[in-house]
């Protein structure tokens, strides 16, 4: 998966999350909370859901390496390589 | 033999929405409702063509799209519902009225503040620092200390009136304690009423549980009506499952129970339920310890068939036994033949004391009619006319007494169109009056029960008139629930619509892998059960799994 799928990968997840939140103008540098109203309970459910779609596990040790679109990248490029983008 | 990654027992608000996050997760999830037909404490039905709803008033909590980190917006979040298909239409304005003084309020919460204002100069001022006070209090701080809210309100306002103004919407639509309330619980309530408000789906209740439904069955969960759970299986201190009323077993790793902690610790035996909660040496009895009024189960009542005749002992948490809750309620169901508002009724909600302290306890009378809440549906801003007008009226009940009376040969009327026959035919026998409903063949309206709910109908009518136009010329249909019939269709001891006034915050009961969920969580009304069932499935299903499997 290249990096602007893995970016497609997480705006897919919230947008399923959150139907209410405009996905279309996510700055990747910021942090996702900063932009929108997503909670704790919420990056547990981008957690759950990368593990339901791409098989990615995430320890919750780790939950604050998804802080931004750029930080998931950096953080799912080895774990999803090889892995097709589910719409 | 069937196993599930969990079992939920009951499908209210609390249990649908649990089973949706799990069902949403590939669990392998059942949700188990003894009645035919779902919903709980918010359910609906027809009578005589017409449509009830049983539980909603309103929808507290009220949020519009896109607010921010509110209850609702994050009940939408987890169920992925968008808010447009939720269908919300906010209340026009509501009051809390006692002798002499109304005070208005909105989902906007200057009115209320301007209200105050008026109506209580000296106290102002005061009112701002406890609308303070309850904007910086952290209400989902698991950790902070218990405290009674009395005490921290009269800091602010030293009016009593106005203090019992206060407490009366709060109490009525939460408050699971008699005289007073957990501080917490206050703001939870004051929040969801005073700065959030009301609002309310064109089609009521049924449109919601439709929607929670329906995500539900299309995320794959199970859901199995006219199924009872008998008992809750566990071994060494682990839930292992639950037998069915048929004697059948489910085995499960998980058990969730949205009965009510009273009703859970009893299915699940003598052992009891204990607390691993470090809240728990704060947690609060009513009353003297070891005094203990445990309301009789009648035989007739299929809820507790397998202890007819018998008063079980009362679980314990900790070292004091829970005690089931007291506050159960009647509510009139009045259908007029114009809208509220041809009859100047303007008012969506009035929440009205007639003495100027409001008296929030069990009556020793089978109903107490000097206080209660007064709805009128059709005055939400709704997009269409109801096709029914309706007024409907709770009052604080004794479920005792309602309990006590005799009612031998009642039976429901057989294929009766309703989806709730037995509440029909329980209903319609109030019918005495020429306006109102002819009774339905078979019954025999004479019954000491059904004479009582005549009586108590017409006296709640009576005492609401300075409160709203007198509007029982124009009543055409009428229908009215009892504690004996909540306790009938949910299976909460004593008809306790707010469950026992002791909440288990974590939901743990000392039964690993049994944890209850709802109302007794300590999370009440529609938004609040729901949100409830989710962050217990969270916690319990689906964050424990996440910390239990080795990082990859
Ligand atoms: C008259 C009235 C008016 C209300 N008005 C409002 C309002 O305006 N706004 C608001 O927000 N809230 C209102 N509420 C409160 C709201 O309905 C409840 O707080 C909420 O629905 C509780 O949901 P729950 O899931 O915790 O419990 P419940 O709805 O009680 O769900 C428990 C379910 O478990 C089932 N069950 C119990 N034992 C067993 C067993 N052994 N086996 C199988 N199934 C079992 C029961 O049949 C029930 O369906 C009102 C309630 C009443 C009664």
């Amino acid at each position: 998966m290249t990096d602007e799928q893995i970016k497609q990968a997480i705006i897919g997840i919230i947008s399923d999350i959150a139907p209410d939140e405009d996905t279309s103008n996510i700055d990747p540098a910021v942090r996702l909370r900063e932009q929108m109203d997503l909670d704790s309970m919420d990056f547990l459910d981008i957690v759950m859901e990368l593990r339901k779609r791409y098989g990615v596990h995430v320890p919750d040790t780790d939950y604050m390496e998804l802080a931004s679109l750029d930080s998931c990248v950096n953080y799912l490029r080895d774990k999803m390589a090889g892995k097709a983008l589910v719409s | 033999m069937p196993h599930f990654d969990a079992i939920i027992i009951g499908a209210g608000m609390s249990g649908l929405a649990a089973g949706i996050r799990l069902a949403m997760y590939d669990k392998k999830v059942v949700v188990l409702e003894r009645h035919y037909v779902w919903g709980g404490l918010n359910s609906f039905y027809q009578f005589q063509g017409h449509q009830f709803d049983v539980g909603l008033h309103a929808m507290t909590n009220y949020a519009v799209k896109g607010a921010k980190g509110l209850p609702l917006s994050r009940l939408l979040k987890q169920l992925r519902i968008r808010h447009d298909e939720l269908d919300l239409h906010e209340q026009g304005f509501s009051a809390v009225s006692f002798p002499g003084v109304k005070l208005k309020f909105s989902n906007d919460f200057n009115l209320l503040r301007s209200e105050v204002s008026r109506a209580f100069p000296q106290q102002i001022d005061g009112f701002d620092a406890l609308t303070k006070a309850v904007r910086e209090f952290n209400e989902l701080d698991l950790d902070a200390p218990q405290q009674d809210a009395r005490p921290v309100v009269r800091r602010f306002i030293t009016d009593p009136m106005l203090e019992d103004m206060i407490f009366c919407p709060l109490m009525f639509y939460g408050s699971a304690r008699e005289h007073d309330m957990d501080w917490d619980q206050f703001v939870v309530m004051f929040k969801s009423i005073f700065f959030e408000g009301f609002s309310r789906p064109q089609q009521g209740v049924r449109h919601i549980l439709k929607l929670l439904i329906d995500r539900y069955r299309k995320a794959g969960g199970e859901l199995r009506l006219k199924t009872g759970a008998a008992r809750i299986l566990h071994e060494n201190g682990r839930a292992a499952g639950v037998e069915l009323d048929n004697g059948q077993a489910l085995t499960a790793d998980t058990v969730l129970s949205s009965a009510g902690l009273v009703e859970t610790g009893r299915l699940a035996g003598s052992a009891g339920l204990r607390s691993n909660d470090p809240n728990e040496a704060s947690l609060r009895s009513e009353g003297p310890a070891g005094v203990v009024d445990v309301p009789s189960t009648t035989g007739a009542d299929r809820m507790s068939t397998r202890q007819a005749g018998q008063r079980p002992a009362l679980p314990k948490v900790g070292e004091r036994p829970v005690l089931p809750g007291k506050l159960s309620f009647t509510e009139t169901i009045s259908v007029l033949d114009c809208p509220a508002k041809q009859l100047g009724i303007e008012e969506t909600i009035v929440f009205f004391s007639n003495r100027e302290r409001f008296n929030y306890e069990q009556p020793a009378d089978d109903v107490d009619t000097s206080s209660g809440v007064i709805c009128m549906p059709g005055n939400f801003r709704l997009p269409d006319e109801p096709k029914d007008h309706l007024v409907r009226i709770t009052n604080i009940a004794n479920y005792d007494r309602w309990a006590a009376l005799g009612s031998a040969g009642f039976q429901p009327a057989p294929g009766s169109a309703g989806l709730r026959p037995a509440l029909a035919v329980d209903v319609s026998s109030t019918a005495g009056a020429d306006r109102m409903s002819a009774p339905n063949a078979g019954e025999t309206p004479a019954l000491p029960y059904y004479a009582a709910k005549q009586r108590w109908y017409e006296r709640s009518c009576a005492d609401v008139l300075s409160h709203i136009a007198d509007f029982r010329p124009h009543v055409k249909l009428v229908d009215m629930f009892t504690p004996r019939t909540i306790r009938h269709y949910t299976g909460h001891e004593g008809g306790a619509v707010y469950g026992s006034p002791r909440k288990l915050r974590t939901g743990q009961t000392g039964i690993d892998g049994l944890y209850i969920i709802g109302t007794d969580q300590g999370f009440l009304g529609i938004i609040g059960a729901a949100l409830s069932g989710i962050s217990m499935a969270n916690r319990w299903v689906l964050q424990r799994e996440g910390v239990s499997e080795p990082a990859a």
